[in-house]
């Protein structure tokens, strides 16, 4: 694929980011809008170059799908911090940067006097470096921030102790709680952190001086758990989790069914409205189930409705068992047509509901491939499927390269 | 351009503005996958006008008046995840229905930077203020729409919530244990999620405005954001053609891509008490097995990798005798101790106001509500050295910045909001 022709969002912005999986996000949002990530490995490669699983299967630092992922459209240079050469490169990358991105251990940047204290902000300067940069814009993503602890951890600890594995499970509270899939625990971070950084970057274009950004994985999480977290501030009630719905502070009723052939639909809200109840009552007779469909009699009752008030279900016998019609009429379909076909004929008929799809399934789905949702990246002449851009701009694209070799880039350390 | 210095006058220090001061947002956002953007924005320092609709009350954005209320009140005002999402912002309220509010719309576009919204697809375009309407207006503008499914494609009139973009978009699958449904998250992670996205996008494209003059829409289709949350399993499909739809899967409790063993969730002392513990290498096996201290875990089969993932659901049962008789707290204290990364499942209770880290941090702020006096808040979890975030205000009661916005910016007269008022205009 050639390079873009419109201009990019973060034309210009250089950006250093030191390898990690927790950072790697970050610099990835960050590169695929246009701006320079050049990304710093140690000798002997990032870790995520030996995560799996591999391109064919074979182990190889080249042939890394997460390395893939998380690394796009960056440039890659090999510095080896410990060394008095490394440090100098890094000091030099540093001075020509806008911003750092980093989610060292703490302290060991500082012990090696490359940290935001000795390259950035505009103290006096000491230890390696050359010269401060005080446009310089220091991301540090770490477990709680640079005031500490950082025990080990990782995506599933983060998630853990963070408080979205609490709300994630099933009714059966003997079953464990569930991780989240996806590394969402490591992704937090890095999200904030693009924000936070996006923000400095406005600030500078007055101030003209960068600043220090302190971003806590823990406190990210703890920042992304919705009812649990709403229901103690104002109700000092605690949520508990509940099969593939919200978790809340009573059982509340299923929402997700198995269909016909196998697969599963999130059943969203079911009718509520008077025209609601008309359009699915049309629907099933629109595919030869009236006769069959034990609930039409109390769907026609609902036509009369102009709003259910579920939350006063209790006060109207006659509302509950309409209410409930809608429900049972949904599931009654799920027993005839596959999830794909009750999905679609729902939405159709303005009915919010979701198949739940596998990852490869949403890519292939006509819908987001109409969007170009799933993109083709040039891998040196073959052409490998990524899914694409997370949001679209009209006038700046998202577009994406390939992830670099190890040191694929070594010769920006000779500028 | 306002002047870069300016804060909202809900702006706790105006000699320390936000990281955005001077950025003006126009506001239709609601929910949480809109406001929650709009609402880390506001604070940051920009000044962020929510615009609401009198005749419903604002209830367009149904949080405002459901539960988890705030404390003992209730109604449009007592929403607790309203009132967190909306925190730090200025609310008016517009009529659109009426031409004297789209005028007022306009004239409040005209000194923005940025109009958001998460209406279904369309919404705004039929009120009138497409982005074609709004360049019209300020050529420069930067637009920002987020739904579900986008704004076209053969869905785009599909409506979508949070779960309901996590079903799609393959989160929901990938989150649960072999042979049950999918568990997916137990929440709207992906209204979370969205508002992140949201809020990148919102900056980034106003920085390239700030450098370039050029404005532009930013079409947000939350399902597509949350299509790029598992990559690694993307491309395991289209490099490897393994599906993530196979037997065994998921189990996201385990560790497959890295692979770790032992990896997982165990039961400890007491009732809906858990403990998480990951084992990243060899090397954490060695001290995870010091630290265990038993005699099945010296066992030489376990020393490497490979043997741990072969037995793993014996190692798993082993570790689960363990575990039952400890405490979580002491599991993972002992664990971290030793250099394994732990960690107990914290409860809401535990992690919010029993867990010092986020307490110390700032998390949990105490806001100013106008009507209700001070509320719970989240804060944000990351900290600017020169312009940090702040929250001066709770969540605006319905139409509570209308004279400021319409008098002191927009240069309406007392007299003329007051008869906009009656009017039913705001």
């Amino acid at each position: 694929m050639s390079a873009p022709t419109a201009t990019r969002a973060l034309d210009g912005l250089r950006v250093i980011e030191l390898t990690s999986e927790r950072c790697a996000l970050a610099g990835k949002l960050l590169a695929d809008m246009g701006a320079d990530v050049i990304v710093v490995e140690p000798p002997a490669g990032s870790p995520m170059r030996a995560y799996e699983p591999f391109a064919g299967d074979r182990p190889d630092p080249e042939g890394a799908l997460w390395w893939w992922h998380y690394n796009t459209s960056k440039r890659s240079v090999v510095v080896d911090l410990d060394s008095a050469q490394g440090a100098d490169d890094f000091c030099r990358l540093a001075s020509t940067a806008d911003a750092v991105i980093e989610a060292e251990p703490l302290g060991r940047l500082d012990s090696l006097g490359l940290d935001w204290n000795q390259l950035g902000g505009t103290g006096d300067a000491t230890g390696a470096a050359p010269a401060r940069n005080d446009r310089l814009i220091w991301v540090s993503i770490t477990h709680n921030g640079r005031n500490g602890p950082d025990p080990p951890a990782t995506d599933l600890t983060v998630l853990a102790e963070g408080g979205p594995m609490w709300s994630c499970g099933y009714d059966d509270h003997s079953i464990p709680p569930v991780r989240g899939g996806g590394n969402q625990g490591l992704h937090m971070g890095s999200q904030y952190a693009v924000i936070a950084l996006m923000a400095a970057l406005m600030r500078r274009e007055h101030s003209g001086r960068g600043q220090l950004i302190d971003v806590s994985m823990l406190a990210a999480a703890n920042a992304t758990c919705e009812f649990a977290t709403y229901f103690w501030l104002n109700q000092q009630i605690e949520v508990q989790r509940q099969t593939g719905r919200h978790a809340l502070p009573q059982i509340s009723e299923p929402t997700q069914v198995q269909c016909a052939d196998g697969r599963w639909l999130n059943t969203g809200v079911p009718p509520r409205r008077g025209p609601e109840f008309a359009a699915l009552a049309k629907w099933v007779a629109e595919i030869g189930l009236f006769d069959e469909c034990p609930y039409t009699e109390l769907l026609a009752l609902g036509e009369s409705y102009e709003l259910i008030d579920i939350l006063h279900l209790d006060a109207d016998p006659l509302a509950a068992e309409v209410f409930g019609a809608g429900r049972d009429t949904v599931n009654f379909l799920a027993e005839r047509l596959g999830a794909y076909e009750l999905f679609v004929g729902l939405q159709r008929i303005g009915l919010a509901c979701g198949i739940v799809y596998s990852p490869e399934e949403m890519l292939t789905d006509s819908h987001f491939e109409a969007r170009r949702f799933a993109v083709e990246i040039d891998h040196d002449g073959a052409a490998v499927t990524y899914p694409g851009a997370p949001f679209k701009f009209s006038a700046t694209p998202w577009h994406a390269t390939r992830a670099p070799r190890l040191g694929e880039h070594q010769e920006l350390l000779a500028d | 351009m306002i002047d870069p210095d300016h804060c909202p006058p809900n702006w706790p220090n105006p000699d320390e503005p936000g990281a955005l001061a001077g950025i003006r947002i126009c506001d239709f956002t609601g929910q949480l996958a809109g406001a929650g953007a709009t609402k880390i924005l506001a604070a940051l320092g920009a000044e962020v006008i929510r615009i609401e609709d009198p005749t419903n009350q604002g209830r367009w954005d149904i949080l405002r008046g459901t539960q988890p209320f705030i404390g003992e009140h209730r109604g449009i005002e007592a929403g607790g995840s309203f009132n967190n999402h909306n925190a730090a912002k200025l609310g008016i309220t517009l009529n659109l229905r009426d031409d004297r509010a789209k005028e007022l719309l306009a004239e409040l576009i005209a000194v923005s930077d940025a109009v958001t919204e998460n209406f279904a697809a369309g919404v705004l375009e039929r009120l009138g203020f497409g982005y074609e309407a709004q360049r019209a207006i300020k050529p420069d503008i930067v637009y920002v729409s987020n739904c579900g499914f986008g704004a076209d494609g053969p869905y785009a009139s599909f409506r979508s919530w949070g779960p309901i973009a996590q079903a799609v978009s393959g989160l929901t699958f990938q989150s649960g244990l072999p042979d049950l449904p999918p568990a997916g998250w137990g929440y709207s992670f992906m209204d979370h999620t969205g508002a992140y996205y949201m809020a990148m996008a919102i900056l980034m494209a106003l920085y390239h405005r700030r450098r370039t003059g050029e404005g532009q829409w930013v079409d947000l289709a939350c399902i597509e954001a949350a299509g790029t949350l598992h990559g690694a399993a993307s491309l395991d499909f289209t490099v490897n053609g393994r599906p993530a739809r196979r037997d065994g899967m998921p189990n996201s409790n385990r560790s497959r891509s890295p692979a770790m063993a032992p990896h997982g969730v165990w039961a400890c002392r007491g009732t809906d008490e858990w403990v998480a513990i990951a084992v990243r290498d060899d090397d954490d096996w060695q001290r995870f097995a010091a630290a265990v201290d038993e005699p099945w875990a010296t066992d030489e089969r376990w020393d490497r990798l490979a043997g741990r993932l072969a037995e793993e659901d014996r190692l798993e049962h082993l570790i689960g005798e363990w575990t039952e008789r400890r405490g979580k707290a002491e599991v993972a204290e002992q664990l971290v101790s030793a250099g394994v990364p732990a960690a107990p499942v914290l409860r809401p209770s535990e992690r919010i106001d029993g867990d010092p880290r986020t307490s110390d941090w700032g998390m949990w702020v105490t806001a100013p509500h106008s009507a209700l006096g001070d509320t719970r808040v989240e804060g944000l979890p990351m900290r600017l050295s020169e312009n940090d975030w702040a929250i001066g205000r709770a969540a605006p009661c319905l139409g509570e910045d209308n004279h400021y916005v319409l008098g002191e910016l927009l240069g309406h007269s007392a007299d003329e909001i007051a008869e906009l008022a009656a009017a039913g205009v705001i």
